[in-house]
């Protein structure tokens, strides 16, 4: 299990250099992506693009083998049901995303730039988590 | 004057390193890497983890329970990737917004959003595109909806925040 875990911070680290390289922990150009009647900033397009276009062809490779190198079993999200649910999850997660610029990788990411509004959100973020899933979350 | 394509450079490549790590989650611990999903697993009191997780034990050492060292680790790995990214290439750390008030509104709305919704940016956005599910193709299209027409809301109504 040694090996699970380096991977996970090897996966974690490379994320994270991904996330500051391509801009997405600058809330303000992230606003600038989402401002399309404004002065549009494309940039970030190509980074959902370019992140999109390997894992499409890497997952389908992926997902034919057995298993994972370092555990017994792929963990796949197995729900496709479309409901009010999902629906109104991720219309509020947007309006938040609108509203400030993070995301949650980016937050957890920018956490290394020791702004005490990143902290903020972040504790937020893991409120609103608890919050939903004791008061909304069916299951 | 030749075109100047070095702006492209860094979403491009930053783009390609999320790809690869959401390939590297998969192939190598058979997960997805979807940060709010991550965030949780992490966080959640006893009892409340993925059923998943009790049963492959997956990452229970050092006195962890199942399921939460290995996604401290990949969160320890964020912050630590982007921290390397700045001191290596000298860019400048981003600032956010100063208004304290907007940044927990925001991540109040963020967190209810993405337990709700079963995913954010990465989970829906990359890998569940990415795994051709169209629940989280629709998810990805009514969060940037929201947040571009919430963006367009705070421009035309002229409020600075």
């Amino acid at each position: 299990m040694k090996l699970f875990n380096i991977s996970a911070l090897l996966s974690g680290l490379i994320f994270g250099v991904g996330l500051a390289a391509s801009g997405m922990t600058n809330p303000d150009k992230v606003i600038g992506f989402l401002d399309i009647f404004g002065q549009w900033d494309i940039d970030l397009l190509l980074v959902m693009g370019s992140a999109v276009f390997v894992t499409l062809i890497s997952f389908r490779f992926i997902l034919k083998r057995d298993k994972p190198f370092y555990a017994p079993l792929f963990v796949l999200p197995v729900s496709s049901l479309v409901d009010k649910q999902l629906i109104a999850g991720a219309i509020l997660f947007g309006i938040g995303w609108g509203l400030y610029g993070y995301c949650p990788g980016p937050v957890i990411a920018s956490l290394a730039y020791l702004h005490v509004n990143t902290f903020l959100f972040a504790a937020a973020m893991l409120a609103g988590m608890f919050v939903a899933k004791f008061l909304f979350v069916k299951k | 004057m030749a075109a100047d394509f070095s702006p492209f450079l860094y979403p491009i490549l930053g783009g390609l390193l999320i790809g690869l790590s959401a390939t590297l989650s998969l192939l190598l611990l058979g997960r997805i890497a979807g940060i709010s999903g991550i965030i949780w697993g992490a966080f959640a009191p006893r009892g409340l983890e993925a059923r998943s997780e009790l049963e492959d034990g997956a990452g229970g050492e050092f006195g962890f329970e199942p399921g939460r060292l290995w996604r401290l680790l990949f969160l320890m790995g964020l912050v630590l990737g982007s921290l390397v990214f700045h001191i290596v290439t000298g860019r400048p750390m981003p600032v956010p917004s100063d208004n304290a008030g907007l940044a927990i509104v925001a991540g109040l709305l963020v967190g209810i959003g993405v337990k709700l919704g079963s995913g954010c940016t990465s989970g829906h956005g990359v890998c569940g595109i990415g795994r051709l599910s169209l629940r989280s193709l629709l998810a990805t299209c009514l969060f940037m909806f929201a947040a571009i027409v919430t963006v367009a809301v705070i421009r035309l109504a002229g409020i600075s925040v």
